[in-house]
Parts: C-alpha cells; sequence; structure tokens
C-alpha cells in the first residue's frame, strides 16, 4: 500500500508542476501576436487531437462508438448544450449494443 | 488599442464584484461537474474493478485531477509498473497543460497574486480551461475558483460512488459510459467551428495529424500524450501561421 500511494504521490505532482509554471514563471503579456494567436487556438487544437480517434475505442466496440459519435457531432452541429450531447451520446451507445446483440 | 482598454475595464470591474465573477463560474462549471460524473464513475470502477480500495481510487481523483493521465498512471500501478515508469508516463500525458497553463495565464487579471496562481493551476483542466478562455476576456480569480469548485467536486464524488458500486453496473452500461467526455469534447468545439473558418482548419488538423500518429505505420509507437502534444503543436503553428488573428486582446 505504501508503494501505492508514494505512486499516487508521484503521479500528482506530475499532474501539477505543468499546470503551475507556466503560471508562475511566465506572468508578464506575451506581445508576439503569432504566438497569440498560436495560444488562442490552444484549445480547438487540443479538443480535436484527444478526441479523434480515440473517441472510436472509447466504448469496447468501433460500432457502438460510431453511432454514438454521429449522435454527438449531430447535436453539437446544432448547438446544443454539453449534458444534453453527452447524454444523448450515451444514451446511442447503450440503445445501439441491444441492436447488436 | 481600444481593445486593451476594455479588457482592462473589465478585469478592474470584474475584481470588484469578486461574489458576482464566483457565481459566474459556478454556472459555468456546472455542466462540466455533470459531464465529469460519468466519466469519474468510470474511473471508479476501472479501479476498483482492478483491485484498488475505493478510497485510494477517489483519493487519486483528489490530487490528480486528469482524466487520461490518471487513467493510465491507475493502469500501471494496477499492472505493477516501476515508480518510474508510471511517473514518467502521467507526466508525458500531462505535459498538454504546459500548453494550456501558458494560453491561459495570458488572460489571468493584472492583480492576481502567486497564491492565487498556484492554487488555481491546480484546477486547470481540458474542460475548465476550454470553458475559461472561451467564455471570459479577462479571468479573475473567484471566477477561477467558481468554476473549479463543481467539476472538482464531481469528480471526486462520481469516483467514489464508482468504486462503491463497481460490481453492480453492467458492462453495457460501463460502455455506454465511456463515450461522454469524447461527446462533450465535440459540443465544445463544434459551434466555434461552425463560425470560424480558422477554428474549423485548426481542428480539422489537429485531428487529422492524431489520427495519422495513431494509424500510420511506423508512427504508432508514441504514447497517447505525445500524440496530443504533437497534434497540437502543429495545428497551431498552422493557425497562427495562416490564420494570424488580428484583433488579439
Amino acid at each position: 500500500m505504501a508503494r501505492i500511494l508514494l505512486a499516487v504521490f508521484l503521479m500528482a505532482l506530475v499532474s501539477y508542476l505543468p499546470r503551475v509554471t507556466p503560471l508562475v514563471f511566465l506572468r508578464q503579456k506575451i506581445k508576439s501576436p503569432f504566438i497569440q494567436s498560436f495560444l488562442y487556438y490552444v484549445p480547438y487544437a487540443v479538443l480535436g487531437a484527444m478526441t479523434f480517434p480515440a473517441i472510436l475505442s472509447a466504448t469496447g466496440n468501433t460500432v457502438t462508438a460510431l453511432v454514438g459519435f454521429s449522435v454527438a457531432l449531430l447535436l453539437a452541429f446544432y448547438e446544443k448544450g454539453l449534458m444534453t450531447v453527452a447524454i444523448c451520446a450515451s444514451l446511442a451507445v447503450y440503445l445501439c449494443q441491444f441492436f447488436l446483440g | 488599442m481600444p481593445n486593451s482598454s476594455l479588457t482592462y475595464q473589465n478585469s478592474t470591474a470584474a475584481e470588484n464584484r469578486p461574489s458576482h465573477e464566483f457565481s459566474l463560474g459556478l454556472r459555468h462549471g456546472l455542466p462540466i461537474a455533470l459531464g465529469y460524473l460519468p466519466v469519474s464513475f468510470a474511473f471508479g470502477l476501472l479501479a476498483v474493478k482492478g483491485g484498488l480500495p475505493a478510497w485510494v481510487a477517489t483519493l487519486i481523483s483528489l490530487t490528480n485531477l486528469t482524466s487520461a493521465g490518471q487513467f493510465a498512471g491507475t493502469n500501471l500501478i494496477l499492472a505493477g509498473a516501476s515508480l518510474l515508469e508510471i511517473t514518467l508516463t502521467t507526466l508525458i500525458i500531462n505535459l498538454r497543460y504546459l500548453l494550456m497553463s501558458l494560453s491561459l495565464g495570458q488572460k489571468l487579471s493584472p492583480g492576481m497574486t502567486l497564491r492565487q496562481r498556484c492554487l488555481i493551476a491546480f484546477g486547470i483542466t481540458d474542460e475548465t480551461f476550454t470553458v475559461a478562455s472561451l467564455e471570459r476576456t479577462a479571468i479573475s480569480f473567484p471566477y477561477m475558483v467558481g468554476l473549479i469548485v463543481g467539476p472538482y467536486t464531481g469528480w471526486g464524488t462520481g469516483t467514489l460512488l464508482g468504486g462503491i458500486v463497481c460490481t453492480l453496473l453492467p458492462d453495457n452500461l460501463q460502455n455506454a459510459l465511456g463515450i461522454t467526455l469524447y461527446a462533450m469534447f465535440i459540443a465544445l468545439v463544434l459551434p466555434p467551428a461552425k463560425k470560424s473558418p480558422a477554428v474549423r482548419w485548426v481542428a480539422a488538423v489537429a485531428v487529422g495529424l492524431s489520427s495519422a500518429l495513431t494509424w500510420l505505420p511506423g508512427l504508432r509507437l508514441l504514447s497517447a500524450g505525445w500524440r496530443i502534444m504533437i497534434a497540437t503543436l502543429i495545428a497551431c503553428l498552422y493557425g497562427a501561421y495562416f490564420f494570424p488573428r488580428k484583433e488579439v486582446e
């Protein structure tokens, strides 16, 4: 157990360090328009890269994942709320499993 | 630059009404908190199924507060990996927070103290970062605390519940819950992508690169954390080069 707790502590440490370092050591505003633009695009790029193709293996079955993915795309396209999109995609995966047997 | 003076006024007003800022953050954090419940629930399940006590799973969630990072780290703990391997893998997956903190740091109110910065740094996740940077031009300390409280509570509670009811939940329900976080990501990125061609292209390049890094032979050796990091870097360089922002705050 001590070993596990040590592992948890180390994980916590390396989760915190990348978050805190830029906030503490880079406190002045960045002037360069290029870097400003770069940083502006970070959230969109991160979300894109994290979602696809990882979503295809999120449910243990590519077909149900594709169904959930399509439902999420459709609802998000019509700008439904985060919760609505998440719950409906999950529900679609759940129901789809019955059709696949 | 009229824009910068506007931002300055916003942030001054924000600091004058901390309670309003806090409740605004709280409201913005609520959907994130609810979205975290099923994901953290799934994490609790996975950890307890693998043999960890529910309190250790909850401790991991409350001290790490990451999705991919703690999932990978916990899997390695369960597999009996070395401490070095656990630490390095978690670190690599979490390196993307460097970019997010760097980006978020540019929007923090000028008056924020060192201690406040250290506190909110703990609560930066993919979702809180995205919401804060897309909803606000100047981010105050009370707003950020409000934004973090809900998701943090939801993440911990979900893990504990998942750990406790571990054996009660059927497989097909667990599978269905696996997609919630990704569905939320899509809901975050698609509406702005509809409106802005630049955002559309940046997101498309990121998706294309992460797919290439996942599927192309020879490139598949990279771990998920590296894939996300490399795809993000190149997609943002592409965006900054081809779609430089004219009005930057």
